[in-house]
């Protein structure tokens, strides 16, 4: 069980909350004119890294917002919360 | 607007005979209370003062908090929503001065007042009985009198809101869950029956 600090409204437990993958994947500017390889690389291709890992939660039983954590997938711990739109905050390792 | 009380509420007396009278806690539903949503940019002077013109008192902008007036209340539910509280059929009125008066802006008023039934329990009890099937920490040094929340209550979606020190908690739980609910109520209370 995580322990997920919601940027709105505090530590609250994971069954709270709802997964929303890997964060920062911009959807193609012109889909038009992107070729099927970068289509297929934005839909389907993710990091899944071992450690540090920024991807994007959702408050679903509490407030409903999105917002981004920076979480360590091998040790679970919670690096960083920050807000949708924000930057991804520096972090030391 | 349909008259509310021609179904009877979700825990009606007559098809759900209230049993939650225990020696340190009691709890009963508070049918038909008037709910509406309220949304728009608490950033925007405009929508604050508006609101504050309408309800009588600023909503509150501290996140899961409550401001209280008379029979109204605000709950913060996110940074751009609040559920106002109000007595039975009083809902219809207040929704109309507040849609007249954001008029233009970026805002919303919903009435939910069939969306959600309130089940009020309260007694020196109260809280150990929510603390076995809730995530939230609900010591008193973490959740007071007018502190509000979104959580689970036994896996049923619940907004909480602590009235009193005694404790008081309001309860918001969706109709269909809430004879379930109740039930898991009277069970978990089953133990404070004996003084």
């Amino acid at each position: 069980m995580l322990r997920i600090p919601c940027p709105y409204c505090g530590p609250r437990d994971e069954t709270e909350f709802a997964y929303g993958g890997e964060a920062h994947i911009a959807r193609p500017q012109n889909p038009a004119t992107t070729t099927d390889a970068d289509w297929a690389d934005f839909l389907f291709m993710r990091k899944n890294p071992k450690g540090r890992h920024r991807e994007r939660w959702m408050h679903a039983r509490g407030c409903r917002q999105w917002f981004n954590v920076e979480r360590d997938t091998v040790t679970h711990q919670i690096v960083t919360v920050y807000r949708m739109g924000e930057p991804p905050p520096e972090t030391p390792r | 607007m349909a008259d509310r009380t021609q179904w009877g509420s979700p825990l009606d007396a007559a098809s759900w005979p209230p049993r939650g009278i225990f020696a340190t806690v009691r709890f009963e539903e508070r049918p038909f209370v008037g709910k509406l949503i309220l949304r728009g940019s608490a950033d925007t002077r405009e929508f604050l003062d508006v609101s504050r013109a309408v309800l009588g008192f600023a909503l509150p902008t501290t996140a899961n908090t409550v401001a209280v007036d008379g029979d109204l209340a605000a709950l913060w539910l996110g940074p751009r929503e609040w559920m106002v509280t109000t007595t039975p059929e009083r809902e219809a009125d207040i929704a109309e001065r507040l849609c007249r008066a954001l008029v233009g802006q970026h805002a919303a008023v919903t009435d939910v007042s069939d969306g959600r039934t309130v089940i009020r329990l309260a007694g020196p009890s109260a809280r150990d009985i929510l603390m076995k099937g809730c995530p939230l920490d609900l010591h008193p040094r973490e959740f007071v009198p007018g502190r509000c929340a979104q959580s689970q209550l036994a896996r049923a979606q619940i907004i909480l809101h602590q009235i009193d020190e005694t404790p008081t908690y309001d309860l918001y739980v969706a109709p269909s869950f809430a004879r379930y609910l109740w039930a898991w109520l009277v069970d978990a209370a089953a133990e404070y029956a004996i003084a």
